[in-house]
């Protein structure tokens, strides 16, 4: 058994989390050198010569594009067999409780596809532009890579991410209640500069937009928002699209719910009204107590949670100083403030923001912490520029009622108990 | 609109100077022909804007759901599986599990037209006649108790059809109704009393199995496992393959099974393997390897695969190998859509693994 730190979380896909649980606390006995720190006997991790530091590791030629090192090919996205029919027309989740920072790598970044991810080379690329316009337009996308290009960070979040949650706590890990969104940043044509290619006539108000898939599932965009910051996107984090992202096109609706940032971008329609096709009515309405539901929901409210500790990640160590670090976003603009709770909302202190908050971006916050080794119940609330405070999920329901199944932006609590390990809950 | 005339407000600031300020045209692009604009731009709009000339009578409509639709959707639109449900549910959507369907939900039969005409059937979308999609559509009005089995669905008479869940949706009134609720200074101390858990997920049990990350820490501090995993422990066994499974593939080269059982993800939304495995939109494939073609008791394949059957087709290595390359080059016109598989290693895989299905 090496305690090469983390190693002992390359645990096989089909282990058990209790054959983990076996495995690691060998770990942590064969490391225990007693309390106050003092060694009890030489770590032979510095007195002997390693084979890393005596024979020779990979040359450059050994991996032209690399992928993490095997210690964390844990750290992966994981889907939840039993919410849809097929892994085709499905979800999987971002492992936001391993990573850190605020850019989400594309290849553990969730994916949400209608009819699978298909694929489509650059040569084959067309988008249209049909409709109220002056002149309809077909695009190749070499055209694309001639108009003014634009660039920022926005992240993406599936107006589902927590829906399972509604009825009371059910997924045990921040992965699965929160990890239908990732932050990238983008770079591509702002879709005013298309629309102005072609020449959207007055009685233009809306574009509805589509991909080149095989659902082709489209939904409708007021034009206000479409002349205002939407991102016709080739590159994501430096590099082309991921395949799953919608390679080679994708189009980018910042701060609104993922499943109107259409990949593989086929067609812009410009029209005078809603198409009012299936993504925007049967799905992604929010259904109320009343039997009546809240249509065009578009804007992601302002939402944090906890990524570590969490269930995936809970306290290893003993009482002391630790790391509470988690994620915030809102859709109605930049975070401000988050605030950190660890006694399930009855006391708040104001974390630490890292970096810049971007607008409509992911913000990474830290809150530095002396655990007294007693039970934790660990919140985070972000507050944006518009003061907008994340709500509880009493709140929400209050209006909402529990089959709304979208936009939970409710504060997560987890409890951490005295040996460290973390879960899923609610409080009352 | 007001809601976007507010955003607009806010983000202009931000977005002003970021974005190319709007010019002249830059001349980049070409016009779309006729026929590329009729290929492409199929939205249907509420008021039936974008319906083509046309229709379909609920007796057609019945006879193609049960060839194209019912393996998932039910016979009668029931749903299948996991797979939704079509028509039903009226009047439930005030209750604790509501059932959203065509007639208890939708707003628009226009949606209905859209979606079935872009969208299905599932994995062979876009192979549905405008006709057909006016049977279709009459069919889910019929099975819903909407219209009689005389009815003939047409681009004439289709806006005279009203949903019931028509005035069941209003706009997003999260400003007034929320924004004033959410938007008050926080509190920071004594905010109410001390909690207590009133659920636990680990209580429902539904989280996929998912290893735990911890740390080694030089002070070797580390709290003990929970109790309960430490006695769960002691009475874990290794998973051990069933004995038969082991026999099965003692012939077959396991890392060339385990490839290939890898590689069948993209198989398995339509077709079945293994204990149980029924026919889907595709037949089962049990005992497929070293078959005639059309092997599947029940399965209601393309004329193109049976004639090829009567032809003496038979699933070797190397037919199954030009078929998994490309399916419509061996058998062209059989239903099979699928774009075929390019690596000759993935295609040996998925045969292997097959084959670990065909003893």
């Amino acid at each position: 058994m090496t305690d090469t730190p983390n190693d002992a979380a390359k645990t096989p896909r089909g282990t058990s989390r209790r054959d983990f649980l076996r495995t690691a606390g060998l770990a942590a006995g064969g490391a225990m050198v007693g309390a106050g720190a003092k060694a009890a006997s030489p770590d032979p991790l510095i007195t002997e010569v390693q084979p890393y530091a005596s024979f020779l590791g990979e040359g450059v030629d050994a991996t032209p594009y690399g992928m993490p090192i095997h210690f964390e090919d844990h750290v992966v996205r994981r889907n939840v067999e039993w919410l849809t029919a097929d892994p085709i027309s499905s979800i999987n989740f971002t492992p936001i409780h391993a990573l850190d920072g605020t850019i989400t790598p594309q290849g553990c970044a969730f994916e949400r596809h209608h009819s699978g991810a298909i694929e489509m080379s650059k040569d084959e690329y067309r988008l249209m532009i049909t409709g109220l316009v002056d002149k309809p337009l077909v695009f190749t996308f070499g055209d694309l890579m001639r108009m003014p290009r634009v660039q920022h960070t926005y992240f993406c979040e599936c107006a589902a991410n927590g829906g399972m949650e509604w009825g009371g706590a059910q997924l045990n890990g921040a992965q699965f209640t929160h990890g239908m969104i990732h932050n990238m940043e983008y770079t591509g044509v702002s879709l005013r500069t298309l629309l102005n290619e072609a020449g959207v006539k007055p009685e233009g108000t809306w574009v509805y937009v589509e991909g080149h898939d095989a659902s082709s599932n489209g939904r409708s965009i007021p034009m206000e928002k479409a002349l205002d910051d939407c991102i016709v996107a080739f590159y994501a984090n430096g590099e082309a699209l991921r395949m799953e992202h919608g390679y080679p096109v994708r189009l980018v609706v910042p701060g609104w719910e993922g499943n109107m940032w259409v990949k593989w971008l086929r067609r812009i329609g410009v029209h005078d009204g809603p198409i009012e096709s299936r993504e925007e009515t049967s799905k992604y309405t929010d259904l109320m107590p009343d039997g009546r539901a809240r249509k065009w929901t578009w804007v992601m409210d302002a939402k944090s949670v906890i990524t570590s500790p969490s269930p995936q990640v809970p306290v290893s160590h003993g009482p002391g100083p630790m790391v509470i670090t988690g994620l915030a976003w809102s859709g109605r603009g930049k975070v401000t403030r988050v605030d950190v709770s660890v006694d399930g909302g009855v006391n708040w202190q104001e974390a630490r923001i890292a970096g810049d908050p971007q607008s409509m971006a992911v913000t990474r916050f830290y809150f530095d912490h002396v655990w007294d080794g007693a039970p934790m119940f660990l919140q985070a609330r972000a507050i944006d520029e518009t003061g907008y405070v994340q709500p509880t999920k009493e709140q929400l329901r209050a209006i909402r009622g529990l089959n709304s199944i979208y936009h939970n932006n409710a504060i997560q609590t987890w409890y951490v108990n005295e040996n460290g390990d973390a879960e899923n809950v609610e409080v009352s | 609109m007001s809601k976007c005339r507010n955003l607009l407000a806010s983000t202009a600031l931000l977005t002003l100077g970021a974005v190319p300020a709007l010019a002249e045209p830059l001349g980049i692009g070409r016009a779309a022909l006729p026929e590329e604009v009729a290929a492409w731009d199929v939205a249907i709009m509420p008021d039936g804007r974008g319906l083509p000339q046309g229709g379909g009578n609920v007796l057609d409509g019945e006879d193609l759901w049960i060839e194209q639709c019912a393996v998932c959707h039910g016979d009668f639109a029931e749903g299948a599986g996991n797979w939704p449900q079509i028509v039903g549910g009226l009047g439930t959507l005030m209750d604790d599990r509501p059932v959203k369907t065509t007639d208890s939900y939708w707003p628009h039969l226009s949606t209905v037209w859209d979606y079935v005409n872009r969208s299905m059937p599932f994995g062979a979308a876009q192979t549905l006649t405008g006709d057909e999609v006016y049977a279709i559509t009459a069919y889910i009005l019929y099975s819903g108790g909407l219209v009689d089995d005389d009815f003939e669905l047409t681009h004439e008479n289709f806006t005279s059809i009203t949903l019931p869940n028509a005035d069941g949706f209003f706009v997003d009134d999260r400003d007034d109704v929320e924004l004033p609720l959410f938007t008050q200074e926080p509190c920071m101390s004594d905010c109410r009393a001390p909690v207590s858990i009133s659920a636990r997920a680990t209580d429902i049990d539904v989280t996929p199995e998912f290893p735990i990350i911890r740390f080694t820490y030089s002070d070797g501090s580390a709290p003990a496992p929970a109790p309960t995993d430490t006695v769960e422990e002691a009475s874990a066994e290794p998973e051990a393959a069933p004995a038969e499974e082991a026999v099965q593939m003692a012939s077959l080269d396991p890392a060339l099974v385990a490839a290939g059982e890898a590689a069948w993800r993209q198989c398995r939304t339509c077709h079945q393997l293994g204990d149980g495995a029924r026919n889907g939109t595709g037949p089962q494939l049990n005992g497929v390897v070293g078959q005639a073609a059309g092997h599947a008791d029940g399965f209601r394949y393309s004329p193109a695969l049976i004639e090829a059957s009567e032809g003496g087709l038979v699933w070797t290595e190397e037919t199954l190998d030009a078929f998994l390359e490309n399916p419509a080059g061996l058998i062209p016109r059989n239903r099979m859509s699928f774009r075929g598989v390019r690596s000759e290693d993935e295609r040996a895989a998925l045969i292997a693994y097959l084959m670990s299905y065909s003893n």
